[in-house]
């Protein structure tokens, strides 16, 4: 039989943890997908339907990539909102390409059951052990959460780096030193020694930086690429940047019901996707006396566009400002750009008549 | 006390369930008017840019009632259970029009179905009949009779639908949100034109609910909304009877823009018209696609019964 090969499209610097579970706990080889570039983008846009929202693009053009770097398994995950009918028609998109892929689509086991889940699994390597996967699997969640860790510190601290570069080399190396680990004890000292390395970094903070949280939908907030490599700008232009929204907070340790008891003020009923959390988390930037908010969605996320008109009330009410973008396939880099520098004009002047 | 209920979105299915309740509980309510030009306006200006069109007459509607009643009905629909889930939209109505019209004084009622927390629809209605003063018997009355209201008029659509399918002009099934194809301003004229040019339009809409859910599998396996899932369902049912199918959907909506995919990739013996409508264009566009995709058909017909 053939070997398998299996992969999950790019988001952010999860791949490291996904290998871990791919080879360790499902026991097959896993195909580090190639990162999001332009090349992505002209692929998946150029066999998905016009007015699809862009993650699912970046997932079929990354799909392709993979393949082409020698998969032959593909998985697609369920969801809520869009995200869980990706998989039916990238299965028959790729197929009608002429891809002879095994796709395992995890939304065909949209079942609360977690055996049914395991056997939905098991399709991906029909020889997998749970046992395997047991003993694994709370490494992987682990080495999620202290990759968030890490990238929260670094996005609160890359702007004031006194010789630049230093943060993404840690970086870099750190998610290295991340893909030998094997045990918990591997990564929590790995984790110890990277986060005292992070923290050795010589910065040079103002007492009162600027401070812009971001919110929004969740594959344009997490993958750079598909943000126009925001909170980097952020960044350069020496801001403090926070964000919830990881992998972490949501899918690990999702906070569902203080979500809703905390913005009872704008939202009576509960919602579906990333919405609420970017509601509560705009409300709470709002209330700590952040100096912006910055909305990132993709375009035509309906759970994402209902929340504005909410986020237009919070920045009533808080009187701050709120940027809002929208990302598609064409969104142009200048245009991204020049609101953004306006976008800063503006919280600097606001800061500065404040004091 | 006046109840205003917005001619959009869920209406074009509730309709009967929701007049006939009231009627019984002797509760004054006003509709607004068939969607227009200005309602679409009005509704567009209060929308974020991107929503979808459905959901921007939605709003136009709203508008239009707000100084006209005491209390705008929006319902809340979070799933059907094992029949499916909805549009985030849905879910989302409720508070978005609460956001929306903040400032111009709403009052908002509501009813909310969810069956995980047993908020089955009978349930809900005795809520909403207790907001409004009424003793529980005579809400649970008034909504056994509008239940069968509901039923009565669905009846009704099914066996006209059946006397459609047995003409012998062309006919074309149209896949279509409800609230879209039963709108004035952007689905009425599509069915207009196609009576015009001589074919006969079958709903797919309208077939029975039961027929669908046990029929979209067929085409798809994961669909997750029930209002798609209801639509596809149809086409099992209708194709053999029909000879074209158009899929018109709402710019830009999120389920419509993977579905209409799936079935232009495996509807594969019927022509297919994607349809996408922004409000924008004038009727003449629309003419001009919609004759010439009839036109095929036709061609397409007579190519086989030349060959028989
Ligand atoms: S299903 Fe489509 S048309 Fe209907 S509310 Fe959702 S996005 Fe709008």
């Amino acid at each position: 039989m053939e070997e398998i090969k299996a992969s999950y499209p790019q988001l952010g610097n999860y791949c490291t943890p996904l290998e871990l579970l791919f080879t360790e706990g499902f026991d097959v080889k896993y195909i580090v997908p190639p990162p999001i570039t332009k090349k992505t983008l002209a692929l998946g846009s150029r066999y998905s339907p016009d007015y699809v929202c862009a993650p699912f693009k970046y997932h079929l053009g990354n799909f392709i990539e993979t393949i082409e770097a020698g998969a032959n398994t593909l998985v697609q995950t369920g969801g809520v909102c869009r995200l869980q009918y990706y998989g039916e028609l990238h299965e028959q998109i790729l197929q009608d390409l002429g891809y002879r892929v095994h796709f395992v689509n995890m939304s065909k086991v949209q079942d609360t059951n977690p055996l049914t889940f395991y056997n939905g699994l098991k399709e991906i390597n029909p020889q997998m052990s749970l046992q395997k996967i047991g003993r694994i699997l709370p490494v992987v969640l682990k080495m999620f959460e202290y990759i968030d860790e890490a990238e929260n510190f670094i996005r609160k601290n890359i702007g004031f780096e006194s010789s630049k570069g230093a943060f993404e080399k840690v970086h870099a190396a750190f998610l290295g030193d991340l893909r030998t680990v094997r045990n918990k004890k591997e990564l929590k000292s790995t984790y110890r020694d990277y986060m005292k390395l992070f923290k050795g970094i010589e910065i040079n903070k103002p007492t009162d930086p600027l401070k812009v949280g971001i919110v929004g939908e969740y594959y344009t907030i997490m993958e750079p690429f598909s943000n126009h490599y925001l909170e980097k700008e952020l960044a350069r232009m020496g801001i403090v940047v926070d964000r919830w929204m990881n992998v972490t907070n949501t899918l690990i340790h999702y906070p569902k019901k203080q979500i809703q008891k905390q913005i009872k003020d704008y939202a009576e009923y509960p919602w579906v996707a990333t919405s609420m959390a970017t509601i509560d988390r705009a409300l709470e930037f709002a209330r700590k006396g952040y100096d912006g908010i910055i909305h990132v969605k993709s375009f035509g996320c309906t759970p994402e566009i209902d929340a504005m008109p909410i986020l237009q009330n919070i920045s009533k009410d808080y009187k701050i400002p709120i940027l809002y973008f929208t990302f598609d396939t064409q969104t142009s880099e200048t245009g991204v750009n020049t609101r953004l520098e306006a976008f800063y004009d503006m919280i600097i002047m606001r800061k500065e008549t404040k004091k | 006390m006046i109840i205003g209920i917005p001619r959009a979105l869920l209406y074009h299915k509730y309709k009967h369930l929701w007049k006939s309740f009231f009627n019984e509980l002797g509760i004054d309510y006003i509709v607004s008017p068939d969607t227009n030009k200005e309602i679409l306006r009005k509704g567009s200006a209060y929308s974020i840019d991107e929503s979808c069109l459905s959901s921007k007459i939605y709003l136009g509607h709203v508008e239009w009632l707000l100084d006209k009643c005491d209390y705008i009905l929006i319902p809340r629909f979070s799933d059907y259970s094992r029949n499916g889930t909805v549009c985030p939209k849905f879910l989302a109505i409720y508070d978005l029009v609460a956001n929306t019209f903040r400032d111009r004084s709403i009052n908002l009622l509501s009813y909310s179905i969810n069956p995980k927390v047993t908020h089955v629809e009978m349930a809900a209605f005795l809520k909403l009949g207790k907001i409004l003063d009424k003793k529980k018997s005579q809400s649970l009355y008034a909504y056994l009779k509008a239940k069968q209201a509901e039923k009565r008029a669905h009846l009704l659509e099914i066996t006209e639908q059946e006397r459609l399918l047995h003409e012998s002009k062309l006919k074309i099934l149209v896949i279509a949100h409800r609230y879209n194809i039963w709108d004035k301003y952007i689905g009425e004229p599509i069915l207009n034109i196609l009576r015009e040019q001589g074919t006969v339009p079958i709903i797919g809409d309208i077939a029975p609910q039961k027929e669908t859910l046990a029929n979209y599998t067929q085409i798809s396996e994961t669909l997750p909304w029930v209002f798609n899932r209801e639509l596809v369902g149809s086409i099992p049912i209708y194709k053999d009877l029909v000879d074209g199918i158009i899929l018109m959907s709402a710019f830009p909506c999120g389920p419509d823009s993977l579905v209409n995919e799936i079935l232009i990739r495996r509807v594969k013996d019927k022509p297919i018209l994607n349809l996408m409508i922004d409000g924008q264009e004038g009727n003449t566009g629309m003419e001009t696609r919609l004759e010439s995709f009839i036109d095929i058909i036709r061609f397409k017909k007579d190519e086989c019964h030349g060959r028989n």
